[in-house]
């Protein structure tokens, strides 16, 4: 797997030399250090473990500051599992890891929605808004009578929506800024401006 | 939002929008047949331009054989060869549509017509 913390930074058009306009997600790469890495022997598993975004070492408790060996602790920490390309402990990885890269899958936090009700949330169809009716955009009925005379876990009903860790598979990469650490990735991506996504080579191509 | 607008700016090409609401332009649209490329002319009306950065599009329109065709160009299109002005218009809007629904002499922009150091001014 190849992977690298990235901040959203919006989203624009650009033109490709047979003039056809692409929606593309501009996200700056961040300087992503490797802070450690994880092997076979000591822990099961093989993984590095990636920080990004500096942070103020007084901030940091003791114990996690104690991880960042070279330079300043990182507010942004990640294990990326059976990492493919080169790498070394204290060094940097840049844009540059994603140049013969065609697709990837972008994990972020969704935007928060709040407390929203079953259409928005579940895509519930509700009921008409005229000709008599009284039932407009409410759930409904949630379950059955005397058995199992309780509502079952798990049913679609209103609430806290969004803010959720997401992931879109497959999108293209349009272009890569090595000089300026930037990608360009063919649609939308979740959450806000200046949200941190994680970029993955796709799992899927 | 710096790197988003840079990216938007490394596509924008300098002076492509030289033309006014009204003005009557000649747009040199490159169009892909197979193989080749040649350009074709489309000639009309600016009616209105629309959004900003790179998105910017303006709509020409003009009389084909008695219907009225409009075409919408983005402005930064790498597709649009240039674009000249044959003629200036005296318009009072950004907006145009008003055009549409007159016919014949009704359907016209008149022209601008400038004293030669107004002309210098604007850097014609």
């Amino acid at each position: 797997m190849l992977g690298l913390i990235g901040r959203k930074l919006g989203m624009t058009q650009v033109f490709d030399e047979r003039g056809v306009l692409t929606p593309v997600t501009v996200i700056k790469i961040e300087d992503n250090q490797v802070i450690d890495e994880r092997n076979e022997e000591k822990n099961g598993y093989k993984a590095v473990v990636m920080g990004a975004v500096d942070k103020k070492a007084s901030r940091a408790s003791k114990p996690y500051a104690g991880q960042f060996k070279n330079g300043p602790p990182k507010s942004v920490l990640v294990e990326m599992r059976d990492f493919e390309g080169e790498y070394e402990v204290g060094g940097t990885l840049g844009a540059s890891l994603f140049k013969d890269v065609t697709f990837v899958d972008i994990t972020g936090t969704s935007k928060g929605k709040g407390f929203q009700g079953v259409m928005k949330r579940h895509g519930f169809s509700g009921g008409n808004k005229t000709h008599g009716s009284k039932f407009h955009r409410g759930l409904g009925a949630t379950g059955m009578a005397a058995t199992p005379s309780k509502v079952h876990k798990g049913t679609k009903m209103p609430g806290r929506m969004g803010a959720d860790k997401k992931t879109v598979q497959n999108l293209r990469v349009v272009k890569v800024d090595e000089e300026r650490q930037f990608l360009l990735v063919k649609g939308a991506v979740p959450g806000p401006r200046k949200g941190i996504v994680m970029v993955k080579k796709a799992n899927k191509k | 939002m710096d790197l988003v607008q840079a990216v938007e700016a490394e596509q924008m090409k300098e002076n492509a929008d030289n033309f006014r609401i009204g003005d009557t332009v000649k747009v040199h649209f490159k169009i892909v047949e197979g193989q080749t490329e040649r350009i074709q002319i489309f000639q009309g009306i600016v009616l209105s331009m629309k959004n900003t950065g790179v998105r910017k599009t303006f709509i020409v329109r003009k009389m084909s054989y008695g219907v009225g065709v409009e075409r919408v160009f983005p402005v930064y299109s790498p597709r649009i060869d240039r674009i000249e002005v044959v003629r200036r218009g005296r318009v009072r809007r950004a907006k145009l549509y008003y055009l549409r629904k007159r016919v014949g002499k009704a359907a016209k922009v008149n022209e601008l017509i400038r004293r030669r150091d107004q002309i210098k001014k604007a850097g014609e």
